[in-house]
């Protein structure tokens, strides 16, 4: 019998298989447990979560190893991790430990400010930002498997994200209505690959799915972004930044579940506490904001 | 026309729901469990298992699902589906609706980056058929009463008991229908038993 390992489909689906759920970040073994019991469908393990990388400066890169294997040691569901946008060696290291998915991610600091990395040569599938049709094209291009809106990250403002799945949306919406005979003008226009667009305008819409990211910080948020169309959410800082993790955990699970069950939402959203400190993305210079870097 | 229901609380709902509708049958997704009276067959999809039970337990679906099944109506568990239908789990005590008599391995193959896949010939199926499987479940133990559809390596990834249907892998992320079809004349057959 012949087993074909790392297959387009095998990468895709397994990112299918994490719809309607919610990937939490997490630092140690301990917040694991806790998100696992909440009902996440996987966890990115990190050495600190956006809003502390943010408040540490510095260089951020991929998460010490220890800590990636004592996540994958402490849950059954999938461990994702981080490498920086365009280093080859962290995401070979990654693989080689037997991450499940890894973020090319622009929460880290760029290791090359050319190019990403060529997905398509690696067995482990990846998930990488974008903030429009021409990004996300251009990610698939490279063999993203899943997409992410790339948001804010570590500002538990839901504005940008918002933002970059409704462009990505109208981007599709209006590909697809397009003749023929506009669609290469479009493609250069995008940036993205012809290819790749000539298969989402005969879909309707994009070949992998696409989770919200970066700013979703209360069950409303996650709901939100569900409504506009995405496929599940990831949540950074806004879990283990709140006043009560495992209600929040819980809380914004159920809310992506249920996302137009507004009774439900609104009673999830009582008695939380507070949820994590946002900050106004207009205060932050452009060297401060995460979502410009990768191209 | 027969009506499937999809759970959808977490995972692939949306790839059943097209292949079902393309088999020219009525595709609804199941949130909540009063919806189950209204479908003639019920499929657990692909996903997180762990998710997905906390889910079920959440909304009051365990009670619904094992009466829907004691009513003798099929239900087809894919991946995820299976772990959830086993009436043991290998190494935990957190098997769930416990109506197959089946003891389920989780992760059987190892992590994301042995997922694989692969052509497998299932009994009762013509030809050989593409199977995905992704951090895949099989089945080490069955009961004198399950029949066994298909195998890999020696390991049970397909079986079939009464009413019941479990795959390790994921028809619904391929072009082949036939696991469906075959899920569909196991309502038919219900239906002719029932009336």
């Amino acid at each position: 019998m012949n087993k074909l390992l790392g297959t387009e489909t095998v990468k895709r689906g397994m990112a299918q298989m994490q719809k309607g759920g919610v990937i939490m970040d997490v630092v140690n073994a301990e917040q694991a447990k806790i998100a696992e019991a909440s009902g996440a469908v996987a966890v990115m393990a990190l050495e600190r979560v956006p809003s502390d990388i943010r408040a540490a400066g510095g260089v951020a890169r991929m998460a010490d190893p220890r800590i990636v294997e004592e996540v994958m040691n402490a849950v059954t569901i999938p461990v994702m991790a981080k490498a920086r946008i365009g280093h080859i060696v962290e995401a070979r290291v990654l693989e080689a430990m037997g991450v499940d998915y890894i973020d090319e991610s622009e929460v880290l600091t760029p290791a090359d400010e050319e190019f990403h990395i060529l997905k398509s040569e690696y067995t482990v599938p990846f998930v990488c930002g974008c903030r429009d049709l021409g990004e996300a094209a251009r990610r698939i291009g490279e063999g993203a498997s899943m997409l992410r809106t790339k948001g804010e990250p570590g500002t538990g403002n839901i504005v940008e994200a918002v933002r970059h799945m409704r462009k990505v949306q109208a981007q599709i919406r209006k590909v697809t209505l397009m003749s023929d005979d506009e669609l290469m003008t479009e493609a250069k226009n995008l940036g993205a690959p012809y290819e790749i667009l000539r298969e989402i305008k005969k879909n309707g819409k994009l070949p992998v799915v696409n989770f919200a990211a970066g700013g979703i910080a209360t069950p409303a948020d996650a709901a939100l972004m569900m409504e506009l169309g995405s496929d599940g959410v990831f949540v950074g800082s806004g879990i283990f930044k709140s006043e009560n993790p495992e209600k929040f955990a819980n809380a914004i699970v159920q809310a992506t579940t249920h996302y137009t069950d507004y009774d439900l939402i609104g009673r999830l959203s009582q008695e939380l506490g507070s949820a994590m400190k946002g900050i106004d993305i207009s205060k932050l210079s452009a060297e401060e904001r995460m979502q410009e870097r990768g191209w | 026309m027969y009506t499937i229901g999809v759970l959808s609380l977490q995972g692939a709902v949306s790839e059943h729901i097209n292949q079902i509708n393309q088999l020219g049958a009525k595709g609804i997704q199941i949130k909540h469990p009063e919806q189950l009276s209204e479908i003639d067959g019920l499929i657990i999809p692909g996903g997180e298992s762990t998710a997905i039970k906390k889910l079920i337990d959440r909304y009051d679906f365990l009670t619904p699902i094992r009466e829907f099944s004691k009513a003798n109506k099929p239900i087809f568990g894919t991946c995820a589906g299976m772990v959830l239908l086993a009436k043991n789990l290998l190494d935990s005590e957190d098997s769930h609706l416990m109506l197959m008599d089946i003891t389920v391995k989780r992760n059987a193959f190892g992590r994301q980056k042995e997922s694989f896949e692969t052509s497998l010939h299932v009994y009762g199926i013509e030809n050989e058929i593409p199977a995905v499987f992704i951090r895949a479940p099989i089945i080490i133990e069955a009961g004198e009463d399950v029949e066994i559809l298909a195998k890999i390596d020696n390991h049970i990834v397909a079986a079939k008991q009464d009413h019941l249907l479990v795959t390790s892998f994921h028809p619904e992320l391929t072009e082949d229908s036939s696991l469906l079809q075959l899920f569909l004349e196991m309502i038919a057959t219900s239906k002719k038993l029932t009336v």
